[in-house]
Formats: structure tokens, C-alpha cells, sequence
């Protein structure tokens, strides 16, 4: 595939510097030789830009005249790599992304690293090619960044956070007051691949698959889509933590109003689905990285669709259900079978069943 | 996975429940035994496809929601106390202990992991030679086999640090106490397919002639299901009473001999306390005699005090079909999923936790 191809090249122009240590250990986030070292070391070369070229406190830049948005997210999944990306990318993407569900495109992140002693340089320079891809792809740039390291045992291998600024794309009305009875609910591609790829690969629970995560960024595809639609995108959500389903609940809740989901219409990769019913998952409750949710104008839905169709990984975009004055608060879902059910917010993580 | 499409098949359903209204002539009370059965036949919205005349009620076939309360202890307990690596399905983690979950255990520092499977244990107790690995082995005869060669496993491997916490119980005794309960008045029975693909249906036969009720044995899709229905209303309506079996795909009439021998291998018959309903004889299964060595209940100090379960939860009347869910004055209220009362509000397989996820707002504006 495209995206996969453009992965390895990158890490093929990119070979690790050659260094005096393997493993970070405490003394790289002490702020003193070795902390210099490892900011010396070719390590940050990678994420290179003028701002952060300055190894200032801070990154100081001039913004045109409008409105911005600004977003902050912290990333500490296990396992760190995982089929289709690795945490990094992850971290970039996440925070791209909801700078986008605000309408706004991303240009500045910062980047905050929480260390594990003992992870190797290896997976730390993997980590950093990741960020340094997703970066690419969304067009961000990192501007500025901190490292700590924790002994071992006080983290798990890395964490990280990152915050973006991004400017308000002038057409963007974006919030959940504008949402309203007869609005479409649109979904830009298929559900549950991102939480599936992670869990395929979780100790204890490993099983052959070739479901990838769709971590991917989405500025470009909603900066297009503003372009086009403009005022009739209401609301835009990525359903990451919880699923499709918790961010329709926490939306019925907000606005009062009732949410009705075509079960047929939700597209699930035929694979994720099969994963799903032996894990005993719904795949409306499970994790996606590289989706979103539009909340759009009853006239526009079908104008809409079409356009996400065309979008990078969007064929499987579509229409899943719409906003009703009908039992408020509550997301019912209009099962395949022709019956109904109650879809409930999550209580917390799902489990993964006894048989 | 193209039988997942098959069995979920709309029009087929559709016609199956059509039948089923044209066969029902009066009021009949099935129930299903199995918890995945009640999952399914809620989440796909088939309850409401049924005539008002059949009544469904939710059977005890939920291994999380009838392990006892003091064997939940007894697991929080080694996790805790012993420190062992407290291995476990998922859905038993949630479930409340007098005290704590698994969950909050591990919270509070234990070592309790999610496996799919008791192999894995095995495997992380080899990993582990310093460590006391114990499986919380819960479930029907379905999970039975691989419980079982997890402990052949470990024997020929001489794994000596890896014992399992035994909490098996077994359907038939189970159907025949709901049947000896004088509240439960239960026309017909859908059996459970997984539990009689490997135990065969030759168990059955005795229990239909004695009680004089249809059992049809059922799969969990949505066209299982509705055939399964159908299958018991046509007898309860000409007044006959067989043992059918809808699941023929994959139940055979001798289940599966090569587990079937795995479990006679390391597990005997025993009695067995159900949380809710209480002892019922013949009922479990226990390590037998050889592989004691295997047995967590006699490896490790596990006297801990019993406490009594709480009186506001009625997960037994529950589990015996006397009562469903929203009958129940805590449902919702006291008891949630997030502050459970009892273990069906949070098994996967349990009514309380099916109705409260995928009906429990729908009542409630209804």
C-alpha cells in the first residue's frame, strides 16, 4: 500500500545515529550532560525546523489575524508498536486531530516525552521516525518538546504528550448548539480497526490477524470538506476512547436530543468483525484513531458523502444514522434483524469475554 | 466467518417469526439457559419480534453470575495476600467480591491479568518460576477441556508453580433445580449449543422425560434463536414433549469425545454452590485426586471468613426465571454496572447487565 511504502522509505533515509549508549537511562532527562548528549546526539535532527532549531524555553512565532484553536492530549498505550503505526504517530495524529474536529488545521505541537529508563534507543528512534511521518503527512511542526525519564517500574517504556495550535478554517461553525433534529450523522470509514489492531497484539491475548490500525491524520480531509460544505457541517467528533457509541451518548446527552443508528448501514472490515464476535466486542465501543464523525445538514448528507467517499481510506464513509426529537438523550440502534435496541454509554473498558 | 452474515439473515428471521406467530395459539414460558442466548436475543432486538404470548425468561447459564461470592474472595485474596499472578477471563473482573472486584485489586497493586486462554497461564508460569500463577477456572462444561489441559499441560512441562481455582458447574443439574423451584413454572427449554457441543445431548433425555418439557438444543445468532423458538412452540402446542436439536452444525449427538475425555481425566463431579441459588448436588466439577498438586484450594491458605451475599440484590429469583431484571427495586437505582449489586449486572452473559445496556432507557420513555 501507498502509505506503508512512504513508511519504510522514510525509515530507510533516516538510519539511526551511531551512539555511545544503547538504553536511556535517569541521567538522560537530568538536564545536564547526558540529557545535552542525547539532544546532541542526531537524535532531534529528525523533527528539525527553524523554531525548534532555537533550543529556546519556547517557540515564538506570528499567527494572522483570526481565530485559533488549541488542544492537548497525553498517549500512554501498550503496546508502543503495534500493526499499522506506534505511538508516536499516534501522538501526533491524536492531537492533529482534534484540532481538527474543532475546524481548525494544526501547525505547532509540542512535545513532552516521559521515559522509562531502560527503553532501548531503538524503539526511542521508531517512536521518533513515527512522529516524524505523521508530522509529515498532517504538515505540523514541532516546535517545542521536553524529555523526563522515570526509573523503571514508574512508567511503561514511553509516554507522551502533545498540544497543538492550529488557525480556525474560515468557514468553520463547528459545536454541539448547532446540532438539531433531522441532521445526518456521517461516518468517514470503517470502525473498531484501531482498537482490534492493538488488542491483536496485547500480551495474553495475541492472535494472527492483518488488521491494522487507521491511525491517520485528518486535517486535510476536513480542511477539504469545510472548503465545500462550509456551515452545514454542524459537528465533527473522532471516536477514539469508547468508541462510536460513547461519543454519540455524550452528544444525545449534551444537545437533548435522541440519536437513531442504522446497524446495517455502520461499515466494519469484514475481519474486524470476525475479531469482534470471538473477543466478544461490540465494535461500536472500540477505540479508532484515523476516523471521524460529521454531523452535517440534512441537505447536504448525500453531497457530503460523496466527498468523504473520495477521501483517502473514505470509501467505506457513510451515512449510519441521524439526529431525531424522538426519545432524547438516548441512542437507539435499529438492529439488522429489524429490531431495537438501547445503545448505552460504556462503563469502562470492555472485557473481553469467557466463552 | 460467512455464518455470521447467514444466521443474521433479516428476511430469514423475519420469516421464522412470522411462522411463529401463526403457531402460537396461547400463552407459553420458555426459557433460555444460556446468558450468550439472552445477550443475543436483547441486543438483536428479538424479544420484541415475539408474539406477546411467548414469554422468554433468563436462564442460571451464566458461569460469571453463579460463582460465588466466597470464591470471588478467595481469588482477591490470592492476588492480594498470596501475591500470586491472578490469571482470569475478562468478565470475571468486574464482579463484586464482599469486599473488592478483581478489577479494584488490581488497582490496588495485585497482579491480575485478562487471558482468553488457561494455556496462556501455563505459559506465563513458566515465564515466571519465581511467581505462584493461578487461573480463576470458572465456567461451564464449555470451558472445562481447555481448564482441563491447561493442568495435563503443566504436568508433563512439570510446571509446579501454575494451580487453578476451580469453579465449574454444569447445566442439567441446573435445568432441574430451575424445574424443582415451585415459583418457576418453565414450559419448554432452549438448551445451550457451546455447553452441548462437548458434552453431546444424551444428559437431556432424562430431564425431558421426568419433567415432561420440550429442550431444544440452540445456537446463539439471531436464526438459531427464532428456530429454536419455533422449534419448542410446536410441541408445547401439540402437547408433546422431545429433545430437538436446532444447533445440529455443530452439536453432535455424542458432543466431543476427545474433550469429553480430558475433562473425565482430571475433573470429578462434585457439589457445587450457585451465588443466588445456593448448593446444588452433582452440580460442579473439583480436581481429582492426581492432580491435587493443581488445586490452588490446597496449595494455598485460602480460609478466609464467608460473608453472606446482599439481601437487596435477587440475582437468584433472577437466574431461575422467577423474576426479570426491571422487577427488581434496586435494578438501575442501588445497582448499576458501575456500582453492581450482584454479578448479573456485569457478566457479559447476565440478564441484569443486557437489559440495563441495551433496553434499560427505552423502558424507561416507553
Amino acid at each position: 500500500m501507498m502509505v506503508s511504502e512512504q513508511k519504510i522509505k522514510m525509515q530507510l533515509q533516516c538510519p539511526m545515529p551511531k551512539l555511545d549508549f544503547d538504553i536511556i537511562t535517569l541521567g538522560h532527562g537530568s538536564g545536564g550532560l547526558l540529557t545535552n548528549r542525547l539532544l546532541d546526539s542526531g537524535v532531534f535532527d529528525l523533527l528539525k525546523n527553524d523554531l525548534l532549531d532555537k533550543r529556546h524555553d519556547g517557540a515564538i512565532f506570528d499567527v494572522p489575524a483570526g481565530r485559533m484553536a488549541f488542544s492537548t492530549d497525553s498517549y500512554v498505550i501498550s503496546p508502543i508498536f503495534f500493526p499499522g503505526g506506534n505511538i508516536g504517530e499516534l501522538a501526533v495524529n491524536g492531537t492533529v486531530n482534534d484540532l481538527a474536529m474543532c475546524g481548525a488545521q494544526a501547525q505547532y505541537l509540542s512535545l513532552g516525552f516521559i521515559l522509562e529508563e531502560g527503553l532501548t534507543m531503538r524503539e526511542f528512534w521508531d517512536v521518533l521516525l513515527g512522529i516524524k511521518y505523521a508530522a509529515q503527512q498532517a504538515g505540523v511542526h514541532i516546535v517545542t518538546g521536553d524529555t523526563k525519564v522515570v526509573e523503571r517500574g514508574k512508567g511503561d517504556k514511553i509516554f507522551i504528550n502533545t498540544s497543538g495550535i492550529g488557525m480556525l478554517h474560515p468557514r468553520a461553525d463547528i459545536s454541539k448548539a448547532r446540532v438539531q433534529s433531522g441532521d445526518k450523522i456521517l461516518i468517514s470509514g470503517p470502525v473498531a480497526s484501531h482498537g482490534i489492531a492493538i488488542l491483536s497484539v496485547r500480551q495474553g491475548l495475541e492472535f494472527e490477524t492483518s488488521i491494522v490500525s487507521d491511525t491517520a491524520p485528518l486535517n486535510r480531509t476536513v480542511t477539504g470538506m469545510l472548503d465545500l460544505f462550509g456551515e452545514h457541517i454542524h459537528l465533527l467528533h473522532d471516536p477514539t476512547r469508547g468508541g462510536v457509541a460513547t461519543v454519540l451518548n455524550e452528544l444525545a446527552r449534551d444537545v437533548r436530543l435522541g440519536i437513531d443508528l442504522q446497524e446495517r448501514a455502520i461499515p466494519v472490515l469484514e475481519e474486524v468483525a470476525g475479531a469482534c464476535e470471538l473477543l466478544g466486542l461490540d465494535p461500536l465501543y472500540v477505540a479508532n484513531e484515523g476516523i471521524f464523525i460529521a454531523v452535517v445538514a440534512a441537505e447536504a448528507a448525500d453531497s457530503v458523502l460523496e466527498y468523504l467517499q473520495l477521501a483517502p481510506q473514505g470509501s467505506a464513509a457513510a451515512i449510519i444514522g441521524s439526529v431525531t426529537d424522538e426519545h432524547p438523550r438516548q441512542v437507539l440502534l435499529h438492529s439488522k434483524i429489524g429490531g431495537k435496541r438501547v445503545v448505552n454509554m460504556p462503563v469502562g473498558e470492555q472485557l473481553p469475554r469467557i466463552c | 466467518m460467512k455464518y455470521l452474515s447467514e444466521y443474521r439473515d433479516a428476511d430469514l428471521v423475519a420469516k421464522y417469526i412470522d411462522e411463529i406467530h401463526r403457531t402460537v395459539t396461547r400463552p407459553w414460558t420458555i426459557m433460555e439457559v444460556c446468558g450468550g442466548q439472552t445477550h443475543s436475543l436483547v441486543k438483536n432486538g428479538l424479544l420484541q419480534l415475539l408474539p406477546e404470548q411467548v414469554k422468554m425468561v433468563h436462564g442460571p447459564g451464566c458461569p460469571v453470575c453463579v460463582t460465588p461470592l466466597h470464591q470471588i474472595d478467595k481469588a482477591v485474596h490470592l492476588a492480594l495476600a498470596h501475591q500470586v499472578i491472578l490469571c482470569s477471563y475478562g468478565d470475571m473482573l468486574r464482579v463484586p467480591g464482599s469486599e473488592m472486584s478483581l478489577l479494584e485489586a488490581k488497582a490496588a497493586g495485585a497482579d491480575v491479568r485478562i487471558l482468553y486462554s488457561p494455556l496462556e497461564a501455563v505459559k506465563i508460569a513458566q515465564e515466571n518460576p519465581g511467581k505462584e500463577v493461578v487461573f480463576f477456572a470458572v465456567g461451564f462444561e464449555t470451558t472445562a477441556p481447555a481448564n482441563a489441559l491447561s493442568v495435563i499441560h503443566a504436568q508433563r512441562a512439570g510446571v509446579k508453580n501454575y494451580s487453578i481455582l476451580t469453579s465449574h458447574v454444569l447445566v442439567p443439574p441446573a435445568i432441574a433445580a430451575v424445574m424443582n423451584d415451585e415459583e418457576a413454572h418453565i414450559q419448554g427449554f432452549l438448551a445451550a449449543g457451546h455447553v452441548c457441543a462437548i458434552m453431546g445431548v444424551d444428559e437431556y433425555y432424562p430431564i425431558v422425560e421426568q419433567y415432561k418439557i420440550p429442550i431444544v438444543v440452540t445456537g446463539f445468532e439471531p436464526v438459531d434463536l427464532v428456530q429454536g423458538i419455533l422449534m419448542v412452540l410446536r410441541q408445547l402446542e401439540k402437547g408433546v414433549f422431545q429433545l430437538e436439536n436446532q444447533y445440529s452444525r455443530i452439536v453432535r449427538p455424542e458432543g466431543n469425545p476427545e474433550a469429553r475425555k480430558i475433562i473425565g481425566q482430571v475433573f470429578e463431579v462434585s457439589d457445587r454452590e450457585w451465588r443466588g441459588i445456593g448448593n446444588i448436588p452433582g452440580s460442579g466439577y473439583e480436581l481429582c485426586a492426581e492432580f491435587s498438586d493443581y488445586d490452588a484450594n490446597r496449595k494455598f491458605d485460602v480460609r478466609i471468613p464467608k460473608v453472606s451475599e446482599s439481601a437487596e440484590c435477587i440475582a437468584g429469583q433472577v437466574l431461575k426465571g422467577i423474576k426479570k431484571p426491571f422487577e427488581c427495586p434496586q435494578f438501575g437505582k442501588k445497582c448499576k454496572p458501575q456500582s453492581p449489586l450482584g454479578a448479573p449486572m456485569v457478566s457479559s452473559e447476565g440478564a441484569c447487565a443486557a437489559y440495563y445496556h441495551f433496553l434499560q432507557v427505552m423502558e424507561e420513555v416507553a
